[in-house]
């Protein structure tokens, strides 16, 4: 038993190796939309958990603290559920059926949306929080204004922020149970990494299977590690 | 063009938390003349009376006024704490903060900038990041950024507690550098010795209300409350 599952790894290994060396057109095309589908997801829910941290940072309003709390219990939400979800309202029978996204990538767009949105605002405001109180006396006694406020938040965190946003990129490419709902997992159309190792597995293909979840896990890395250049982190000092 | 702020006048000023009295109330016509230290032991209510004076205190009885409006006169202040709050940014950039949030252009403030970090000794730092600096050298930044905008008066709420005596007579110089050029400053200070040296003008505060106000000169040489005296002489006094 612990043999024939080491033979499958190994199995797995040589075939992703083989998959990248030929250049399969398949596997190129899946892993592409899942990167261009998570990517998409992830720079739509940073425009919109990124303000939302930093308004929580800065502003008192009577439903802060519900919504801070809020946020955090969202953090665990069943993707699931958020696709059942995403997939009643999208479905023909829906309030959005009209506009047709069910099985499309933008419908698994919508659903990764809706599941990063409340772990990267989360994470966003802890860094935020920490840096407002380091900065209320001195932007309070420049009199700056509650935009200017967040702005100069966001930007002298954007490092810590980048951490949320390599969280969220984490979830979105990782997820298969919402896209798998609202995506329907339809070659040539929305079938991404995820999904395809899920097929694989149910038709018994472990080692295509491990080869694509391979490939997934050095996507992730790849783009983790070119976020981290791109943002240059961990140089010259502790920021 | 120069913005009269000044006479400063706080009647019956006072602000309180949780029930507590922390100030007040507080009488006190100050003008736009020279140094004005505020001295007193720690926990008398210098830093309270001070941000009570600038607007970052809320006032919970009496009233602070300016010779303009107050929303004028915040414009044309600013405030420097006593353990330094420097941005995630290079000294660069933490000069050009205040310029660049009025619209400034980069390349003005930029200018500015230069220029403020050798008049501070900053000179060599322009391009490193705030946060590596000493105390002291930090302290100084946070000064020069306050100063960089031309305000009519700078708060500094002990800005020395915590420097050794050279970082503390780099930044005494660079206050009577701002003053000479004609910048009103208001300090808070415990240190007798730094008292002597740069004020023109002393506040006394204790259990947070005002003592004695006056000319340093006369304060120093006849104070006329006993606690001033205590206090002069060295005592303990709460």
């Amino acid at each position: 038993m612990g043999g024939s599952a080491i033979v499958d790894l190994w199995e797995g290994l040589r075939h992703a190796f083989w998959l990248v060396v030929t250049f399969d057109a398949a596997l190129a095309e899946i892993a592409l939309r899942s990167l261009r589908v998570t990517l998409s997801a992830l720079v739509i829910a940073c425009l919109i958990a990124l303000p939302l941290a930093a308004m929580l940072a800065v502003r008192r309003f009577r439903w802060r603290r519900a919504t801070i709390a809020m946020l955090n219990a969202l953090m665990g939400l069943p993707p699931v559920v958020v696709g059942l979800i995403v997939y009643i309202f999208l479905s023909r029978s829906g309030p959005l059926g009209a506009l047709g996204l069910l099985f499309t990538p933008t419908a698994m767009i919508i659903a990764q949306v809706i599941i990063i949105v409340p772990l990267i605002a989360s994470i966003a405001h802890q860094s935020l929080r920490e840096l407002w109180a380091e900065y209320h006396d001195l932007l309070i006694s420049m009199n700056v204004t509650q935009m200017q406020k967040m702005r100069t938040l966001l930007w002298d965190a954007r490092r810590a922020l980048l951490t949320a946003a390599l969280a969220g990129f984490g979830r979105g490419i990782g997820e298969v149970g919402a896209i798998m709902i609202v995506g329907g997992n339809i070659d040539n159309a929305t079938r991404v990494l995820t999904t395809a190792i899920a097929l694989e597995t149910g038709k018994g293909q472990f080692a295509l299977a491990l080869a694509l979840g391979f490939i997934l896990i050095a996507l992730a890395l790849g783009v983790n590690l070119m976020i981290h250049w791109i943002g240059q982190t961990e140089r010259d000092s502790r920021w | 063009m120069v913005t009269e702020l000044f006479p400063l006048t706080l009647k019956g000023a006072e602000t309180s938390r949780r029930g507590k009295r922390l100030v007040g109330p507080v009488d006190l016509s100050l003008d736009g003349q020279g140094l004005c230290v505020v001295m007193g032991p720690n926990g008398s209510g210098k830093t309270t009376l001070l941000r009570l004076m600038h607007g970052t205190a809320r006032l919970t009885g009496g009233s602070v006024t300016w010779a303009c409006d107050t929303d004028v006169a915040r414009h044309h202040q600013a405030f420097v704490f006593q353990r330094p709050v420097v941005l995630r940014r290079t000294v660069e950039e933490n000069l050009t903060y205040p310029l660049r949030l009025r619209g400034t252009s980069r390349k003005v403030a930029q200018v500015a900038a230069r220029d403020w970090a050798e008049r501070v000794g900053l000179g060599p730092h322009l391009t490193r990041r705030a946060m590596v600096l000493s105390g002291g050298e930090q302290q100084k930044l946070a000064i020069a950024r306050a100063l960089i905008t031309e305000p009519a008066l700078v708060f500094l709420d002990e800005p020395t507690a915590s420097l050794d005596g050279r970082a503390m007579r780099e930044i005494e110089a660079i206050l009577l550098r701002a003053k000479a050029d004609g910048t009103r400053l208001i300090l808070s200070t415990h240190d007798m010795g730094q008292a002597r040296r740069i004020a023109d003008e002393v506040v006394f505060i204790l259990g947070g209300t005002v003592q004695e106000t006056g000319p340093a000169a006369a304060f120093f040489d006849g104070p006329k409350t006993p606690q001033a005296r205590a206090f002069l002489n060295g005592d303990i006094v709460e």
